[in-house]
């Protein structure tokens, strides 16, 4: 399956941005055309609130809404549409997790984490470990930037609770082996949580087949609005939470002295939504079906690979992140002797737009030995052109700053 | 303004920075670093009875912009006297550089006076 050729002609803001290669789809990807029109339809044909009003715009507004629950339940292969509650993003969803299940856990219970953790599926567990008095444990990476499973072994114990890690690292590229930890967690009884921000976007994410517990990830990174994410949960465990917000609708019953709450996904949504990020999100999600997971996945791997072999061939770059296979086209890079802002700086003068820093994973530039790193990722209206213009845009800095 | 941001006389700080180091003896000193990219200062400064710069030093890690700054800023407050050193504005530090930094890397370029400022405030 391939892409079709003429993909870019439905993403207008990349030739209204003026670029050569926007290649930082991993900060955030652009928004087909599709999207934007539902969207747009709402705020012009629809304009309610969800769940309340009893006009007919009330109405519809409610029934878009929550036809894009059952929208997303079939693109993860979710059991049912009561298993996907909207978030305003992945940390959203991290947070509510680390806020409802953190609140269970107490001393002598533990969480493991992996040391390439973006601060979104560290910093909510780091805050509610203080709170209740439970451990954090990391899984190490190994030289060549995938998880060390030996020590992931010897760290899921019977005192873990919850083992919460990246799909897909948004700083290394790497896809961790999820089924093998979702086997070793279920083995002791603890949780499995994945933060699917970085892989949702690149390829097939099947929930049961993965046999996660929960799973998060973004609008703003699948080709959707800003603002909206999800967070997949097993209906069995979400009906037993307890919620992180309170407020309008997702109660059941409120009086003076006490209330109680809704039922899931529900009584995870307080407050009026992102009505119209919900709606996009349901139109970015149809736009990846219609040019099917299979193709977009192949594309990302046929483009990585070219950069794999392109990249290290320019004088002093060094790649980040691990060899082509179990990875995503998320790729960070040094260039001997340049500070990534400079880099980024010099790129964004050639047209060039990637990522520079520490991706929000401090602890792991940290561990790396580096302030941070240029990261060049891919979505599904790159091409092997736009590789070729960072190679030339690495040449041009290494000019410049008289490498 | 030069627009190049990489002009020689930025490339050559930032590759051979001055008063590189640390002042075990300062008696004023900072650590600051930009959240959003990483970058760290740490400035040492001990003054003379006068209220002088007798010596400063930087120990730093980061992007040209940030270390060229913070490298000319040793040089711009070595001897001078304490209350020229506070006056000094962000304005100073772009007429320093002598660069168009633009809105996107300022907070590069102003990090060796956040970290100048933070060690003053200790005697201030």
């Amino acid at each position: 399956m391939k892409l079709p050729h003429d993909i870019q002609k439905d993403f207008p803001s990349l030739h209204a941005m003026g670029m050569r290669a926007y290649l930082d789809s991993a900060a955030s990807s652009l928004t087909p055309v599709s999207v934007l029109e539902a969207m747009n339809d709402y705020y012009q044909n629809f304009r309610s609130n969800v769940h309340r009003g009893m006009y007919k715009t009330a109405g519809e507004a409610t029934e878009r809404y929550e036809a894009v629950r059952g929208i997303v339940a079939k693109f993860l292969n979710a059991s049912a549409p009561e298993e996907i509650v909207f978030t305003k993003g992945t940390t959203e969803a991290l947070n509510l997790l680390a806020t409802s299940l953190g609140r269970t856990f107490g001393p002598g219970d533990e969480v493991v984490l992996t040391e390439m953790e973006h601060h979104a599926n560290l910093v909510p567990w780091q805050e509610a470990a203080k709170r209740h008095g439970f451990v954090l444990k990391y899984i190490p990476i190994t030289k060549a930037y995938r998880l060390d499973m030996d020590a992931a072994r010897a760290l899921i114990t019977p005192k873990t609770k919850a083992v919460s890690i990246a799909h897909a690292s948004n700083a290394l590229g790497t896809v961790n082996p999820a089924k093998e930890l979702a086997a070793l967690a279920h083995a002791i009884g603890a949780l499995f949580i994945l933060d699917a921000a970085q892989s949702v976007p690149h390829m097939k994410v099947d929930v049961r087949d993965l046999d996660c517990d929960f799973l998060a990830f973004s609008g703003h990174k699948t080709y959707g609005p800003t603002g909206v994410g999800v967070l997949y949960g097993k209906k069995a465990l979400l009906e037993k939470m307890e919620p992180a917000q309170y407020g309008g609708d997702m109660i059941r019953e409120v009086k003076y002295e006490a209330s109680t709450w809704n039922d899931a996904p529900m009584k995870f949504e307080a407050g009026t939504p992102n009505i119209a990020g919900v709606i996009g999100l349901g139109a970015a999600i149809s736009y990846l079906e219609t040019i099917g997971m299979d193709a977009v996945e192949a594309h990302d791997r046929d483009l990585t690979a070219y950069a794999l072999e392109k990249l290290p061939a320019v004088p002093g770059v060094k790649i980040i992140g691990p060899e082509a296979g179990e990875r995503i086209g998320a790729i960070s890079f040094e260039v001997a002797g340049a500070h990534p802002h400079d880099l980024a700086t010099i790129f964004d003068r050639e047209g060039v737009a990637v990522r520079g820093g520490h991706h929000c994973a401090m602890p792991l530039m940290g561990k790396l030995g580096v302030t941070g790193t240029c990261r060049a990722s891919f979505g599904i209206y790159n091409g092997k052109e736009d590789v070729d213009a960072l190679v030339e845009a690495i040449q041009a800095a290494r000019a410049t700053l008289k490498l | 303004m030069e627009e190049n941001l990489y002009m020689e006389n930025i490339l050559d700080h930032y590759k051979h920075p001055h008063n590189a180091g640390r002042l075990e003896d300062a008696s004023l000193r900072a650590r600051e670093l930009n959240p959003s990219c990483g970058d760290v200062i740490e400035l040492f400064l001990s003054l003379d009875a006068c209220d002088r710069v007798r010596d400063v030093k930087f120990d730093g890690k980061g992007c040209a912009v940030s270390q060229a700054s913070v490298s000319m800023l040793t040089d711009r407050i070595k001897g001078r006297p304490l209350a020229e050193v506070l006056a000094l504005s962000e304005r100073d530090i772009l007429e320093m550089l002598g660069i168009d930094v633009g809105p996107m890397r300022m907070k590069c370029a102003m990090l060796s006076l956040r970290t100048l400022k933070s060690a003053l405030n200790e005697k201030h």
